[in-house]
């Protein structure tokens, strides 16, 4: 097992793309320390690990730093053998797997973000219908990667759970904001579950 | 495993389409690539791509995948004859990754903003992100490449494909403008990496000639059904000069190339 200061992840304790990587070195049970990283004050270690996009999450081994949460959390897959697989073992499942989390960083939960800042009631009408059009293809997807099983991983949490599941905070606390369940159990029943 | 009943949806010109023809190329995958015109919407099209309604598209067998650099990890994935198109150390896939994000994310939408600055002003502003961008990836190149010709080392890999399929049209963006956006002077490793890629085996048959690219945006799209991949020599296009008409063999296709006079048609690949 790496010990704890090996692994360092730069980060925000609130962000869904940090969480990712959290996410993933403790289903492999890996110690890490975490460094409280203030967006808008950025320290010297970030700019120095991600001289590139200045963002969190970064995940720090030994003298190597990975940057951008997909990428961190397949780093993480392909680096640490022990505990269960994130990616799954099968060539076109490890597509879908990636297929469907780059529908969902570029297309689907930039739109979570747009909504909760709107003021104007007929775009958030219009946000919250393309939401939920992306939501009926995020059900289909669960049902073709879950294979009837609990997680689109199948029977243990997988790389697509960590990548929609580590969105759910701030999808419940829009919620809360715009009125409207965007995990709506009647559009998307599987995946309400 | 089987290489039957591989066919990839996609258009010639297309660099998206190219990262695809390259991969297959690499492990000696017979395919067939069936052209189509994304804007017309094409039926096969989207059944296949339901989501994005986009090329390129591989089909093998009745699996389809989407997005070319998911496509490439997945022909290195599934086909593991022939040489590996991501690096074997995991830090190494993951910086080939992330560099492949960077050219997607903030190097080809700058050929969109150029195509659409309008003044010298604004096309100033897009060629000094380029030199930014492009100074990101000389260093890139340095790490990656730890001294050999390709950011995959000795031979073309992930990155050389992802950043390579664009080379072609950032040298017509060049001709275009009149300047440099990939600079000898400011990255020299950089440049001669895009020179040498045209040397290799696998690239030159598959990329189009800056110059040819030149003239195919200009005429617009030609489509002809493409048949099953073969080794065929391929018959050079003369370069153009003036108004001349020019043909030229480039596959099984026979297109007949006019020089439009006037303003450039630039095509989304």
């Amino acid at each position: 097992m790496a010990a704890a200061s090996d692994v360092k992840v730069l980060g925000m304790w609130s962000c869904p793309y940090v969480n990712r990587a959290q996410l993933a070195l403790c289903i492999k049970s890996i110690e890490y320390e975490f460094i409280e990283e203030n967006t808008l004050k950025k320290s010297d270690m970030l700019l120095k690990h991600n001289p590139v996009h200045k963002k969190i999450p970064v995940l720090i081994h030994g003298d190597k730093s990975v940057c951008e949460s997909c990428i961190i959390v397949e780093y993480i897959a392909d680096a640490f053998d022990t505990g269960p697989r994130i990616l799954p073992s099968d060539a076109y499942d490890r597509a879908l797997a990636r297929f469907w989390a780059a529908y969902i960083d570029d297309k689907w939960y930039p739109l979570v973000k747009v909504l909760r800042q709107s003021g104007d009631k007929e775009e958030r009408k219009s946000l919250v219908q393309k939401l939920f059009e992306g939501l009926i293809l995020l059900e289909e997807a669960f049902i073709g990667c879950s294979k009837g099983m609990a997680y689109f991983g199948g029977d243990s949490i997988g790389y697509l759970d960590i990548i929609l599941g580590s969105c759910l905070a701030c999808l419940r606390v829009t919620e809360k904001v715009v009125g409207v369940e965007l995990m709506d159990p009647t559009k998307a029943p599987q995946l309400a579950k | 495993m089987a290489t039957s009943g591989v066919k990839v949806l996609g258009a010639r010109q297309s660099p998206f389409v190219n990262r695809v023809v390259m991969a297959l190329e690499m492990k000696s995958i017979d395919y067939e690539l069936v052209e189509m015109n994304p804007r017309l919407k094409p039926e096969l099209l989207i059944k296949t791509n339901p989501v994005h309604k986009k090329i390129p598209v591989l089909i093998h067998g009745d699996r389809t995948i989407c997005e070319s650099l998911i496509i490439v990890q997945y022909i290195d994935d599934a086909w593991t004859n022939g040489p590996s198109i991501l690096p074997p150390h995991p830090y190494d896939r993951a910086t080939a990754r992330f560099w492949a994000a960077f050219v997607d994310d903030k190097l080809v939408p700058l050929l969109g903003q150029l195509r659409e600055a309008e003044g010298e002003e604004a096309k100033e502003l897009v060629f000094k992100k380029f030199s930014e961008a492009f100074m990101q990836l000389e260093e890139a190149f340095i790490n990656c490449s730890k001294g050999k010709a390709f950011f995959g080392g000795d031979s073309v890999g992930y990155l050389d494909i992802a950043l390579g399929s664009f080379v072609g049209y950032i040298r017509v963006a060049e001709m275009m403008n009149e300047t440099k956006l990939l600079d000898e002077t400011k990255t020299p490793r950089l440049d001669g990496w895009a020179e040498r890629l045209y040397s290799d085996n696998i690239v030159k048959d598959v990329l189009m000639d800056p110059q040819l690219l030149l003239v195919q945006l200009q005429s617009g799209f030609r489509h002809s059904r493409s048949s099953r991949r073969h080794r065929e020599t391929r018959v050079e296009a003369r370069s153009l000069r003036g108004n001349m008409k020019e043909q030229c063999c480039w596959r099984r296709g026979l297109c007949e190339m006019q020089q439009i006079e006037g303003l450039f048609l630039w095509r989304e690949p």
